[in-house]
Order: structure tokens, then C-alpha cells, then sequence
């Protein structure tokens, strides 16, 4: 029998029902781009190592999850601004701190703890904003994140039945991850940026697994990649078939994030919020990056187009992902301020199952 | 209809239910295998079933194998999979492997109500829906009473208990043989029918499954009399409520179709309606007895069927066998010909455009569709203009287009205009190099709805703003379409827009430009449309205009202070085969290795990596359609030596002075012979990334250290224009596109096989070099071979001193237009520079000082550099 630390035994501070009365009231704004922030540090591989890691043999420069043990002011600052611009939820900085994404880095024992200080480092930062406007309650949502192997796809062009990880692995991994980040302090477990379902699953089933661990459950956000404008997940499924095969997860809400700036994304917003029987996220990129690699997408015309979905009804949760700042937080939460949050679908009892594609039956 | 709502599931990918299967995976050819999940999918399997359940086998391993090769056929595993095995083990290990929403098949009550609750549990997680077997610590249920009882206790348990949702249950009552000679058998369809009914009245939102072909097992060898009880049987069992089965999908007799004879006989049977009926059945069995199934093959069933949907399936299939046959017979039954093509052949097309709008058809697919329809029409038209009535259908509206002066491409375009065209509107097409003053005499001659130009490289550009101030001079009113791969919509709305106020809009591919015409041609939709457009185009402009964070324009000095610093001792040895090389007739056949495949791809919209792209969940099975068809247009076209390469090649000793490059006569490098013009990047980069020249990777001549430069032209296209224009003339725009686009790519090819011949051989600087075709496309190699128009130096007219250097024109026939570009156009052109550190860079917006020097250098006025640098100006 595992023994909990007091932080887990304490039971959710945000239930599942609790998030879900919030959503019904009002939109809540999730925060922005972590990477793009980072990156504006132009952080040099010393700074990455900080003291602790100095002789590390491996590179360390990019290891972003990372500095919340060796530069944790800036990730404390990046959340402060979030915070400061308006944001309700704040993503823990643990995108890559699975076991098998830090494997690249040699760092796999480290991810609980870089789990628990990313979580902890937010939960920080919103008890102070929360402090400071207590009507305005913060949360921390503990990111998972989708590794870098991919359960569905082969990374060997001649044997596409091939595969470098499997669900029980990223099952072991995941488990690790989200019990670190409620350990941390986490309100919320959010699986992001899913490119591939399978993935997802296994996480899903480490998180449903944790919380009869615990005894309890937490809010959780599953929010999917539409990789082009093919409509389709990177392992080939539609939206509606990546809805039917997350849904016995009964997340809070569901969402989209990543890869398409809101313009290519919005059909497959509002698909998913006209099936969506949970409440519906999206946090997209300030547009599809330049020859540049950088994101072009303004603060004013970002919060533009989220307006028109606010108003159209399709949301509950909206954020920003690649390239935004918190200048695009503040005009996304200025624009959502006051409008109506889009109400779930009621439960329809209706069959659903999917392969890439969803198959749906009416009854 | 209830039979609507019945779920067909594939029963074929079973080693239990197929010999075949079985063989195909015992013998561990799982690529076959998957053939068979594959067909099942084609004949209408909505769901697959897959087993593998077998002594001789690792049922895991297996089920693994199958499942994750399975997970690489996108039109298999587009739909749900349904995972069936008496072991648990094998259906955890399965459901490890799928990221859809699967069911499992199944679990049931038969080792108590613990086991079945920790099942479902974990069912649950991994997200599954689940099929209940009728079996409870007892056994089978057989009787109608006791598949009700086990199945509402399960139901039960599973509601109430661990609140699994109700609509993902499945009940399987179990389906058992009848007709067996033994009497307690009789009532056993009857028992599975009443027992679905109470089911489902019993448990909400639950269905009813079962293996159909069960039940029919006493007749095997039979399979016409197996396919009436199937059919029978699912009747019945459909109308009390039966929601799924596992069936073969390809073989299912239909109720209504099965002779009265043998119908009556069937259902007295499964109706158990009278005591004799085994014995009436088994009397007539063997008059049915065939050799199997009623094999009409699926390819030829449409030809049976009325003429209007004949020709409906040909324009979507684009299959143009029949086309004349059939119009001629559709001709034969409408009063005037006119009526075959405003009626069958447009409601055909409005079918293909559709599908193409739905995402369901793939541009390769519609032009295909429009060759039927142009065959068609063709065919009617000596009896039209006998007629002498009619003046043509009535389009929608006139679409002219052209390409514009000085430019040579045209898939694009040619694109555009199938798209269009298969929507009904009429499209002129003026061709290319078509000067403005033709282009709009044409049009009022016409008396046209729209113009839409097209052009590849950057000069073409300011041609289409001179158009546009064109038609403001003249009075023109009806909208102006900008396409092609370097226009834009930034480009559209800061340079061209402003200089015509009656619509320019912007069309980024093919499948936009019908919404686009569409929106032009409504009077109603127009004004709303375009106001759209504006704004669009008003905010584009303010965002082009907000200066990008961090850029920062450095004077010319600065930038040249900052010039990329030549590793003298890494210059080149010198070439092993100077001066001039010609190869006056490639042997094409031998570049086909040498091809990039992933742009032809994209010249037909399909977009994605070669050859990944063979295997794409959407456009695979077209992607693989279409390299089939343009591997057998490369054997005609190499074969019948229709088109035939030549390449131009030299190496020079040069040296670099400031940013210019020094072409001199001969070894002593006294003499001047020619010297190439070179801009410089003058933004400032990031971590002080040094401001790129091409003259920076060339020895200056105050070094001392001799250095050299090649330069190439080479075209595949001598031949290319006629032997297309050939397929154009037969109405068959799908080949006449697909010549163009080879010729296209074989140029390249030819580019990448002589850079490689030039490293390797004439120049011999990478003597060993041993790269495969995709390193080549990575350019993984030594050195590089920028082309003039093109990023690195992006100003066209050094591409007259490139022709003159090597004497192009008279020596190959490759022309220049006045904008610089080739002709025929499947041509590349280029440099080479040989140093290790070479590399390509983007020129980018240069400053008025740079403008002013290259002026200077290069005897252009201002008023030239400004036209020729234009889209490096801000």
C-alpha cells in the first residue's frame, strides 16, 4: 500500500462538479505560451545547468522543464505575468518531465521532481494572485504532455508494424507524472497537445488509475492537435473520432490546442462544440509560424476571432499556445469578459465508437 | 426502415471463421492478411471483427502484429475494430494497440460476478465499448427465459453497479445452428428473436449482436441456401430489435431477391413453424446448390444499371470506357442533345463537385471526372451543331485566364480552369506569355464575367499590377483573380489591389477558386464578398506595415562588415573538367531515381512527404492512384521519346571582388570575362549570424588563392508543350496536366543527377560522395547550386549573363522570355559554388543604399532596379 504525502491526502481542492459550476457561469481564461517566454530569456546552456547540473554529461540548453529546479525565478516570473494579464488557470511548466521524454536528457529519475516543483511553482503563484482577489480564484492545471514516441505510429519507414513504446510503458510514466503533480499541488490534470490517441489513453488510464490510488478525482482536460488542414490528428483521426475515444475519461472539458493558429482551427472548434457532451478548451497558436519560425499572429487580432467564438457560443476554457504572450492573454480576456459560456450538450445515450474515423449511430 | 440502422460486422478476419485467414497468419503473411480486413471494408463492414484464437498460435503476439500493421492502412482502420477472443490477456494486449473507440468481444458471467466486474472495470479505462455474452456460472443460455434472465443481470451489475454507460453494452443472446436433425434445436432462432425483443425493452440503450453465420452451419458447402438463412434470419431478428451482426458483408443474400421457394422453406425453419421442416428445406437444398455466390463482379454491376446513373458513375469514377456508348444512348432518349449535357452530364458534375467540396473527391480524381465529361460533350457536339439550335450550354458565367507576359507556366493555371470548368462555368484560356493588351482586347471581345492571371516568377508580379492599372484605365468593372506560386495575398493587397477598385482577389489554390468565382458571378453574394475581401485585405496590409519585432535594417557598410567569413583553406581544388560540357540527349529513363516526388504530389493538392504520402489516412489511396498513372506517363514519355532532355554545363576560374564575382578568360586571371551581381542581406540577424552575399563564398582575388564558379541550364521540356497540347486536343486535360508536371519534375532530376556528376566527376571536388536520393533532396552534400530569380539572388536578369557565359541559347535551345524566365519552362538554371561552407540563404529586403550601389554597379537606372528588385524592397 503506497503511503501519500499529507498534499495528496488532503483530498481535491477543485472538484470535478465544482470546476463544471464555474464553467457554467462564466469563460475562464487559461494562460499562454510557456516556450515563447523562455525563449525571449535567450537562456545559454550554463544557465539551463545552474549549479546542481554543472558536470551534467549530457547538453542540457532546451531542457525547458528543467528550469524549474535550476532557473525557477523565471518560471515564477512567466507566471506571474500570466497571472497579472488575466489568466485563471496556469499550465505547469512539465510539458516534456515524463520519464520517457527526459530519457533524451538522461533525466528520466528526475521527473517526479521536476513534476512536483512545476506544479508547485504555479500553485504558488496563483495562491498569491488569489490572495490578492480572492473573487478571482486561480488554479493550477498539471500538465501532461505527449512524449516524444508515438504508440500508433511506426518510426521505422520499413516495418510499419513496428513500434518504440508501448501503452504499459507510457502507462508507468504518466502514473509517476500526474501523482507528482497533484503532489506538487495541481487542481487539475490536463493531458495536451494529443497528436496521438493512443498516447492519450495510456495517460488517461495512468490518471484514472492515480485517482482510485488516492480516493479521489480531479478535474481533468483532455485537449487534442489538429495537425493540418487535413482535419485530422498526426495518427489520422477527426475530431469527432478523437471525441468518442477519449470520452470514457468524463473529462471537465474538452479541447483543442496547438499547430493551427484560431483562423485554420475554428471549424474543428466548432465541431467539437457541437458534439461536445463536457465543456469545450482551445488554446491555439498565434497563427502558423513565419519562414522564421516565429508567430505573427497579433494580440489584437488573436483576441479578435476568439471574440467571435465567445459570442458564437463555442467556448468555456480559451487560452493561447505557440507564440502567444501575455499581451495576448489580457486582450483574449478582455474580449470573453462578460459573454455567456457556451452550455454542454445534454446526455444523449447515443452509440458511439471510432476507428480514424468516428462511427456514430443514432438511437 | 429498421435494416438501416443494422451494423454489419466484417466476420472474414477470423482464424476460427476463415481457412484462408488462418493459412495467411499461420504462415505469418500478415501483409496478405491485411487484404482481407481490407476487402471486408470495401463490401461494407462497418466494424471489424478480429481473432485470433487458435492452438497453433501466439494469440497475443499475433493480435498485436495484426493490429499495429492494421493501424498503417487508413482505409481499413478508419473504421472501429472489434476485438474478439475467449482470453482476456489477448484483449488487453489488443486494446493496448488501438487508439480508437473499439468493442470487446467478449466477457461474460461464466467465472462469476468478481471476475466479470473487474473485466468491465478495466474495460471501462481503456475505453471500450463491451459485447456480453449470454453465459452465466451455469452455462449457454439457450432458451429464450434464461438469455433474458443472464442478460438483465448483467446489465444490472453493469448499470447500477459500476455505471458503464448503457449504449456501450452489447448483448450477445447467442446464436446456435438449427436444422440439425436434432429436435431441441428447432426453436433455437426462434428463442434468440423473442429473447432480443424482451432484451431490448428489458435494457435501455443496450443492443443485440450475434455471429449470423452460426446458424446456418448445418448446411455448409451450401452457400447459396447459408445466404437465404442468413438473410431470413436477420429479417426477423432486425424487426425485433437486433441492432449488429457478425457477417460475411460481401455475402448477404437480399430477403426480397431469394426465389419464393426457397424463401417459404427458410422461414418455416427459423420460424419453426411446422415440425417437417428440416426435411422440406433439405428436398430443395440441393436445386440451389451453385457454385457459390451470385459473382457479379462490382466492376461490371453498374453497367446494368439506367443510363443516367451509368454516366453519373462514370464522371465520378472517371472512368471513360463507355462514356460514348453511353451519352449516345442518353442522346437517343432526350429530345434535343443539349438536354444530355444540361441534364445526366451536370447533374453527374454537380455530383463531382460535391464530393470534391465535401473533401470527399481529390483534385486528381475531378480532373479525371472533367476528361469524361470533355469526351462526352465532345461527342455531342457534331449533333448539337447540326442542330444549328442551341448555342452551347448555358454556363454560369465566362471566366478568361491567362498567364501573363513573360511567363511560362501553366499547371496551375490549367488547373484552375479543369476546377472551374467541371463547375460549369465556361473558361477561356488564352495560354501563356499573353501580353496585357491581348488579355483585355480579349476580354471585351468576349465580353467576359472575370479575369484570372497566373505567373511562377517574381517579375510576373509587377506585370499583374500593370494589368490591373490597365483596367482601371480602360473602365474595366468585373472582378480580377491572382494566383499563382508567388503571388500572395500580402503581395495582392499592398501592390495590386490598390490600383483597381472593382475586386482583385487573391486565390490561393484550385479547390478555392470555384467559391471564389461562385461569390463573383452572384450579384447578390458580390458586394458582401468583396467588402469581405477588402477587409481582409485592409488588415493584411496593417499587418504587413507593423514593423516585426526586432528588425532591424543595417546600413550596406554595416552589413558588409558583418560578411560571412571564407575559410581559405577549404577552398576547392580546381575543377578536373574545365570549360563548357553538353549533353545534347539525357537518357531520361535513368533520372527517374533522381526524382522529388513530394512536389508533384502537391501540384495535384495532395499535400504530404514522398513517400509517406502512399499512406496517408485521407489522400493515400489517391496519392497511390495518381504515382501509378504518372509512372506509366514516364514510360510513354521516355519511351516514345515524346520529350527529350539536354543539359549545358561550365567551370570557370573566378574570384570575388566586394560583392561581385569575377568570370575570368582563362587560368592567368588576367582578363575580365564576366562578373555576376550579387545583393547582400541586409536585415539584421539574430545572434550575429553574419549578412550572406553569394560573392562571400567564392576566394577574393586580392587573396591570391584561385578559385572557381560553375554554371548549368537544363531543360526536359523540349518536346514536353506539344505532347501535352496532344492530350489537350482529346479532351483529356488529366494527361495533358500530368505531362507538364514530369516534365517539371525531370528537370529537376536532371538538375540534382548533373550537380551530383559535377561534384563527383567534372569538378571532382566529392570524388567519394555516396548519397541516396533522399539525402540528395536534404542537399546533404558539398556545395550548392543557387538559381537566379530564386532567394539567394533573387534578380532575374543575371540569368542573361548565366545564358550568355555559357551560350545557351544557340547551343540547346533554351530561350529567355523578356522576364527572364525559361522556355520551355521545365527548366532549372543555376551556379555552383563549391566551398564546404556554401550554403543557401534568403537575400531578403535590402535598403535604398543597396538599391542605389547595385544600381551603380550593374548600369541599371533607378528606374530599372526598382522594377527588378521590387520584392526585395519594402
Amino acid at each position: 500500500m503506497t503511503v501519500f504525502s499529507a498534499a495528496v491526502q488532503s483530498g481535491a481542492r477543485l472538484t470535478p462538479q465544482a470546476l463544471a459550476q464555474l464553467l457554467s457561469e462564466r469563460i475562464l481564461v487559461l494562460d499562454g505560451a510557456m516556450g515563447t517566454m523562455i525563449q525571449a530569456y535567450q537562456l545559454q546552456e550554463a544557465d539551463y545547468r545552474g549549479a546542481e547540473f554543472a558536470d551534467w554529461p549530457s547538453d542540457l540548453k532546451g531542457n525547458n522543464d528543467l528550469l524549474v529546479l535550476t532557473q525557477p525565478q523565471i518560471i515564477s516570473d512567466i507566471h506571474h505575468k500570466y497571472l497579472a494579464a488575466g489568466a485563471d488557470i496556469l499550465e505547469t511548466n512539465s510539458f516534456n518531465a515524463t520519464t520517457i521524454a527526459m530519457a533524451d536528457y538522461d533525466m528520466s529519475h528526475l521527473s517526479a521532481r521536476i513534476n512536483r516543483e512545476a506544479a508547485a511553482l504555479a500553485r504558488k503563484a496563483c495562491d498569491e494572485f488569489t490572495a490578492l482577489t480572492p473573487d478571482k480564484p486561480r488554479y493550477v492545471a498539471g500538465v501532461l504532455g505527449p512524449t516524444n514516441r508515438t504508440a500508433s505510429i511506426s518510426p521505422d519507414v520499413n516495418d510499419p508494424g513496428y513500434r518504440n513504446i508501448d501503452f504499459d510503458t507510457l502507462v508507468a510514466a504518466y502514473h509517476e507524472s500526474t501523482l507528482a503533480l497533484i503532489e506538487g499541488g495541481a487542481d487539475i490534470i490536463m493531458l495536451e497537445t494529443i497528436f496521438d490517441t493512443l498516447n492519450a489513453k495510456a495517460a488517461a488510464f495512468a490518471v484514472l488509475q492515480v485517482f482510485d490510488e488516492i480516493g479521489y478525482k480531479l478535474p481533468v482536460m483532455i485537449s487534442g492537435t489538429i495537425t493540418d488542414a487535413s482535419g485530422r490528428t498526426l495518427s489520422g483521426q477527426t475530431t469527432e473520432a478523437f471525441y468518442n475515444s477519449l470520452a470514457h475519461v468524463e473529462p471537465v472539458t474538452f479541447g483543442l490546442n496547438c499547430a493551427l493558429g484560431p483562423d485554420l482551427l475554428r471549424p474543428y472548434v466548432e465541431t467539437l462544440s457541437g458534439i461536445s457532451e463536457c465543456y469545450v478548451s482551445v488554446h491555439p497558436n498565434a497563427g502558423l509560424p513565419n519562414e522564421f519560425g516565429e508567430y505573427d499572429l497579433g494580440a489584437v487580432e488573436m483576441a479578435a476571432e476568439i471574440k467571435d467564438w465567445a459570442a458564437q457560443g463555442f467556448l468555456n476554457i480559451v487560452g493561447g499556445c505557440c507564440g502567444t504572450t501575455p499581451e495576448h492573454i489580457k486582450a483574449i480576456s478582455e474580449v470573453v469578459a462578460g459573454v455567456k459560456p457556451r452550455q454542454p450538450k445534454t446526455k444523449s445515450h447515443q452509440f458511439h465508437l471510432a476507428g480514424l474515423e468516428a462511427f456514430s449511430l443514432e438511437w | 426502415m429498421q435494416q438501416v440502422r443494422f451494423i454489419n460486422i466484417g466476420e472474414r478476419t477470423n482464424v476460427t471463421g476463415s481457412a484462408r485467414f488462418k493459412k495467411l497468419i499461420l504462415d505469418g503473411k500478415f501483409e496478405a492478411a491485411l487484404q482481407v480486413a481490407r476487402q471486408q471494408v470495401e463490401n461494407g463492414a462497418q466494424i471489424i471483427d478480429i481473432n485470433m484464437d487458435e492452438a497453433m498460435l501466439d494469440s497475443k503476439a499475433a493480435m498485436v502484429r495484426y493490429l499495429n500493421l492494421l493501424a498503417s492502412e487508413p482505409d481499413i482502420s478508419r473504421v472501429p475494430i472489434m476485438v474478439d477472443s475467449s482470453k482476456w490477456e489477448v484483449i488487453e494486449a489488443a486494446l493496448k494497440c488501438i487508439q480508437g473507440k473499439a468493442v470487446v468481444n467478449s466477457i461474460s458471467l461464466k467465472e462469476g460476478e468478481a471476475q466479470f466486474i473487474h473485466q468491465a472495470k478495466l474495460l471501462r479505462r481503456y475505453g471500450a465499448a463491451v459485447v456480453v455474452m449470454a453465459f452465466d456460472e451455469v452455462g449457454q443460455a439457450d432458451t429464450k427465459a434464461r438469455k433474458v434472465e443472464i442478460c438483465q443481470r448483467a446489465y444490472k451489475i453493469l448499470v447500477e453497479q459500476i455505471g458503464f454507460p448503457p449504449e456501450d453494452i452489447i448483448f450477445d443472446p447467442n446464436i446456435f445452428a438449427v436444422a440439425t436433425g436434432i429436435e431441441e434445436h428447432n426453436n433455437y432462432a426462434v428463442d434468440f428473436i423473442e429473447a432480443t425483443r424482451e432484451i431490448k425493452k428489458l435494457c435501455p440503450y443496450a443492443k443485440v449482436s450475434g455471429g449470423v453465420s452460426n446458424v446456418s452451419f448445418s448446411f455448409r458447402g451450401n452457400d447459396p441456401v447459408r445466404e437465404a438463412i442468413h438473410s431470413v434470419f436477420l429479417y426477423h431478428a432486425i424487426k425485433a430489435g437486433m441492432d449488429m451482426g457478425i457477417v460475411n458483408a460481401g455475402q448477404l443474400a437480399v430477403y426480397d431477391d431469394i426465389p419464393e421457394l426457397l424463401r417459404e422453406r427458410v422461414e418455416d425453419v427459423i420460424l419453426n413453424r411446422r415440425d417437417d421442416a428440416t426435411e422440406r428445406l433439405l428436398d430443395i437444398a440441393a436445386q440451389f446448390k451453385g457454385d457459390g455466390t451470385v459473382a457479379v463482379k462490382e466492376d461490371e454491376a453498374w453497367r446494368s444499371w439506367p443510363v443516367n446513373k451509368r454516366l453519373e458513375h462514370a464522371l465520378v469514377k472517371g472512368i471513360t470506357d463507355f462514356i460514348e456508348v453511353d451519352t449516345e444512348e442518353a442522346r437517343l432518349q432526350v429530345e434535343r442533345p443539349l438536354h444530355v449535357i444540361e441534364g445526366p452530364l451536370m447533374d453527374g458534375m454537380n455530383v463531382v463537385g460535391d464530393l470534391f467540396g465535401e473533401g470527399k473527391m481529390f483534385l486528381p480524381q475531378v480532373v479525371k471526372s472533367a476528361r469524361v465529361m470533355k469526351k462526352a460533350v465532345a461527342y455531342l457536339q457534331p449533333y448539337i451543331e447540326a442542330e444549328k439550335a442551341g448555342t452551347g450550354a448555358k454556363a454560369q458565367g465566362k471566366v478568361l485566364m491567362a498567364t501573363v507576359k513573360g511567363d511560362v507556366h501553366d499547371i496551375g493555371k490549367n488547373i484552375v480552369g479543369v476546377v472551374l470548368q467541371c463547375n460549369n462555368y465556361e473558361v477561356i484560356d488564352l495560354g501563356v506569355m499573353v501580353p496585357c493588351a491581348t488579355l483585355l482586347q480579349k476580354a471585351k471581345e468576349l465580353d467576359v464575367d472575370i479575369i484570372g492571371l497566373s505567373g511562377l516568377i517574381t517579375p510576373s508580379l509587377d506585370e499583374m499590377v500593370h494589368v490591373a492599372k490597365e483596367m482601371t484605365r480602360l473602365g474595366f468593372t468585373i472582378p480580377l483573380l491572382i494566383g499563382g506560386a508567388t503571388t500572395s495575398k500580402a503581395h495582392t493587397a499592398i501592390k495590386i489591389a490598390p490600383n483597381y477598385q472593382h475586386g482583385v482577389v487573391y486565390v490561393p489554390n484550385a479547390s478555392r477558386s470555384v467559391s471564389v468565382v461562385q461569390s463573383l458571378i452572384s450579384p447578390t453574394q458580390k458586394p458582401d464578398y468583396l467588402a469581405r475581401v477588402n477587409d481582409e485585405y485592409r488588415r493584411a496590409v496593417e499587418q504587413h506595415q507593423r514593423a516585426r519585432p526586432g528588425e532591424k535594417m543595417l546600413t550596406l557598410e554595416e552589413a558588409r562588415d558583418n560578411k560571412f567569413q571564407l575559410d581559405l583553406t577549404k577552398v576547392a581544388p580546381a575543377p578536373k573538367k574545365p570549360g563548357i560540357h553538353i549533353w545534347q540527349d539525357v537518357d531520361l529513363q535513368s533520372l527517374r531515381d533522381f526524382i522529388d516526388w513530394t512536389p508533384f504530389f502537391l501540384t495535384w493538392q495532395l499535400s504530404g512527404k514522398f513517400p509517406a504520402i502512399l499512406n496517408h489516412p485521407e489522400v493515400g489511396m489517391e496519392a497511390r492512384k495518381l504515382y501509378q498513372d504518372a509512372n506509366h506517363m514516364l514510360d510513354l514519355m521516355i519511351g516514345s521519346r515524346k520529350v527529350t532532355g539536354r543539359a549545358i554545363f561550365g567551370l570557370f576560374p573566378a574570384n570575388s571582388e566586394g560583392d561581385d564575382i569575377i568570370v575570368y578568360t582563362d587560368e592567368s586571371r588576367t582578363t575580365e570575362k564576366h562578373r555576376l551581381y550579387n545583393l547582400r542581406q541586409q536585415l539584421q540577424l539574430r545572434n550575429n549570424v553574419p549578412n550572406c552575399c553569394l560573392g562571400d563564398f567564392v576566394a577574393p582575388a586580392s587573396s591570391g588563392v584561385a578559385d572557381y564558379i560553375g554554371a548549368f541550364a537544363v531543360s526536359t521540356g523540349f518536346g514536353a508543350d506539344e505532347f501535352a497540347a496532344e492530350f489537350a486536343a482529346a479532351h483529356d486535360d488529366y494527361n495533358s496536366i500530368m505531362v507538364k508536371a514530369l516534365a517539371d519534375r525531370l528537370a529537376e532530376a536532371l538538375a540534382e543527377y548533373l550537380h551530383q556528376q559535377v561534384r563527383k566527376d567534372y569538378w571532382g571536388y566529392a570524388a567519394d560522395e555516396n548519397l541516396d536520393n533522399e539525402a540528395l533532396i536534404r542537399e546533404a552534400y558539398q556545395g550548392i547550386r543557387p538559381a537566379p530569380g530564386y532567394p539567394a539572388c533573387p534578380e532575374h536578369t543575371e540569368k542573361g549573363t548565366l545564358f550568355n557565359m555559357l551560350n545557351v541559347t544557340p547551343e540547346i535551345g533554351l530561350e529567355l522570355t523578356e522576364s527572364f524566365a525559361m522556355w520551355p519552362g521545365a527548366a532549372v538554371s543555376g551556379w555552383y559554388f563549391a566551398h564546404p561552407d556554401s550554403k543557401y540563404f534568403a537575400v531578403s529586403k535590402i535598403g535604398e543604399d543597396q538599391l542605389a550601389d547595385y544600381a551603380q554597379r550593374k548600369g541599371f537606372s533607378q528606374e530599372e532596379a526598382h522594377s527588378w528588385l521590387a520584392p526585395n524592397l519594402r
